[in-house]
């Protein structure tokens, strides 16, 4: 989509959808230039401000290390609105190649993704999520827990998107375009590359958008069981650990940034899908 | 009739043992699968170690491994949980009933509350009449089920327990968005229209016009709304602590006690299934022309 396309695209939203996607771009940029917004590391530590309440020096208080919570929801939200796009891209091309190859070879190639699709699909997403992780390493480094959290939710996101994409490279294997290439006698590799790929490429992008909100809910439900990123680096799921304290809770509402800060850009992504998915590409 | 029946009945049985396959390969590849923490005990004998030994090699072949674990779940016997020293059957004896009680409760609830805020919407036209059953099923969508159940757990002690109500509100935005789009296009039928013109009155063309065609597909809902709760019920029953199935996979994946995790994730999907091939039998014994124009929207 060219740049008239996007300023058509975002003249045909409704007023709603505008708002929700400045909400999301200013939650974007917040979140890049977290290093310019605030001065404090998401680990660092100040041993005298513990648990301190809002302040002109910590926005959102302090946790019980000293630490600052805005810098770390600026951090946090940086490593999930970044990484689950990255897993749900993950997610599509993988669903890409096997729905794709599945739809365009047909029969007993078919007929397996279409049982190992159902296979996944009824399996629990959660319970598949949990068995996977429990398999991997759990007390690994920051850095690569985020590595094994978002490669996991990329490689097992698969099945869903992969049904939709088959049905559609079902749909276009029949089309006289593609008819009249095989007819020419373009081998089927390039068939599959140059020809049913691109023309799946909506397909595609509504299933992108649909797993983002999807994979960063996920982590969110991983970090909030201790199976997500790991400390210190911080990630939606893990600061929502601090909810679980009660009455810390009552006390300090401003704990609750970044559960309000992760209703809000789901429910934002979820409003700008709906202009996504009719969007004409 | 008995062609779907069979086509339903394999589809679980094939999904059953390829899971278990799936399973037993990942319980068989785990870490620490091959470690047995008997053989640290310095009172037992080189003889008694060797046995040991010779006990865990018998299972390094995967085939003969899926086997016997295959054999021992036809026998209801699952294994043994290595964090919590229990039979797995005997834990699932123990946490299941709570949990299936709560999930039936919280997808009634939602079903319910789903499908008459979306009657209520597309009877009562009046403008902004939507707004708050979208704004709640909006939130709930947006938010994490374990956001959710702290929620419920924060505001008081709620009638049958914060579980019930936490799943009730993660399945209900699912139940009111699908029911209220499914009505929507029903009373924009042409004979809805009709009906309409001929001056019957909004409720009997709401009922008889609207509701009625579409309910085998509601109803099929509750097949979905199962397969929702389950999954919701990990993060809802730790944060409610609930001593439910939920709460023993969490257990056992912070454990990594793989034979206890992939028992639980292979009951959980049999029943899915089994819930899922009912609503689908249902559906076709109801409206056996309505199936094959339902079942793309839901794919």
């Amino acid at each position: 989509m060219n740049k008239r396309g996007v300023m058509n695209l975002f003249g045909t939203m409704a007023l709603k959808q505008q708002i929700a996607l400045a909400v999301l771009a200013a939650a974007v940029a917040a979140s890049l230039g977290a290093g310019w917004i605030t001065h404090h590391s998401y680990a660092e530590q100040s041993r005298e401000f513990i648990g301190a309440p809002p302040s002109a020096q910590f926005w959102l208080g302090t946790d019980e290390l000293g630490r600052d919570r805005f810098a770390r929801l600026l951090y946090g939200t940086r490593v999930s609105l970044l990484l689950a796009p990255a897993a749900a891209l993950l997610s599509t091309l993988i669903a890409g190649l096997i729905g794709g190859a599945a739809g365009y070879l047909g029969g007993r190639w078919e007929r397996v993704v279409t049982g190992s699709v159902d296979l996944f699909l009824s399996l629990p997403w959660l319970f598949l999520l949990l068995a996977v992780r429990a398999l991997l390493p759990l007390n690994t480094s920051p850095v690569t827990s985020v590595a094994i959290t978002f490669l996991l939710l990329g490689c097992l996101g698969w099945a869903g998107p992969a049904r939709i994409i088959r049905a559609g490279a079902r749909t276009l294997v029949n089309s006289d375009y593609l008819v009249l290439a095989s007819a020419c006698g373009i081998p089927r590799w390039r068939l599959f590359w140059r020809h049913l790929l691109p023309n799946l490429r909506p397909i595609l992008l509504a299933q992108f958008w649909i797993s983002v909100p999807l994979f960063i809910l996920s982590e969110a439900n991983l970090g909030l069981l201790g199976l997500g990123v790991a400390e210190p680096l911080p990630s939606w799921g893990a600061l929502l650990r601090e909810l679980e304290n009660y009455s810390a809770v009552l006390q300090n509402p401003w704990i609750l940034a970044p559960a309000v800060l992760l209703v809000i850009v789901v429910g934002c992504l979820q409003l700008v899908l709906r202009t996504e998915e009719s969007a004409p590409c | 009739m008995a062609a779907l029946l069979l086509r339903h009945a394999r589809r679980i049985i094939l999904t059953v043992l390829l899971g278990g396959l799936l399973g037993a390969t990942l319980v068989r590849l785990g870490p620490g699968f091959s470690v047995d923490e008997r053989e640290l005990d310095s009172r037992l004998s080189a003889e008694s170690q060797q046995v040991i030994r010779n006990e865990r090699a018998r299972d390094n072949n995967i085939a003969l491994f899926y086997w016997r674990y295959l054999k021992g779940a036809v026998h209801g016997d699952f294994g043994f949980s290595r964090s919590l020293n229990r039979p797995v059957s005997e834990l699932l004896r123990e946490r299941l009933p709570l949990t299936v009680s709560s999930l039936v409760y919280g997808v009634l609830g939602a079903v319910s509350s789903g499908l008459f805020l979306a009657l209520l919407t597309v009877w009562w036209r009046a403008p902004g009449v939507d707004f708050v059953p979208a704004l709640l099923s909006g939130v709930c969508l947006a938010a994490p089920a374990a956001v959710i159940a702290l929620v419920f757990l924060w505001s008081g002690p709620w009638i049958g327990g914060a579980t019930r109500w936490a799943i009730a509100l993660v399945v209900f935005p699912h139940i009111y968005r699908y029911a209220n789009n499914q009505l929507v296009a029903t009373s924009q039928a042409p004979h809805v229209v009709a009906a309409q013109a001929r001056g019957l009155s909004s409720w009997r063309v709401l009922w008889a016009h609207v509701f009625t065609p579409a309910t085998p597909q509601l109803a099929a809902l509750a097949g979905i709304g199962v397969s929702l709760a389950f999954g919701a019920s990990i993060p809802i029953e730790v944060i409610c602590d609930t001593p439910g199935v939920g709460q023993l996979a969490w257990r056992a994946a912070q454990d990594r006690d793989l034979p206890l995790l992939v028992t639980i994730t292979v009951l959980v999907a049999l029943m899915t299934l089994v819930v899922n091939s009912l609503a689908d039998i249902a559906l076709a014994l109801c409206a056996p022309a309505q199936e094959a124009a339902w079942r793309p929207a839901t794919q």
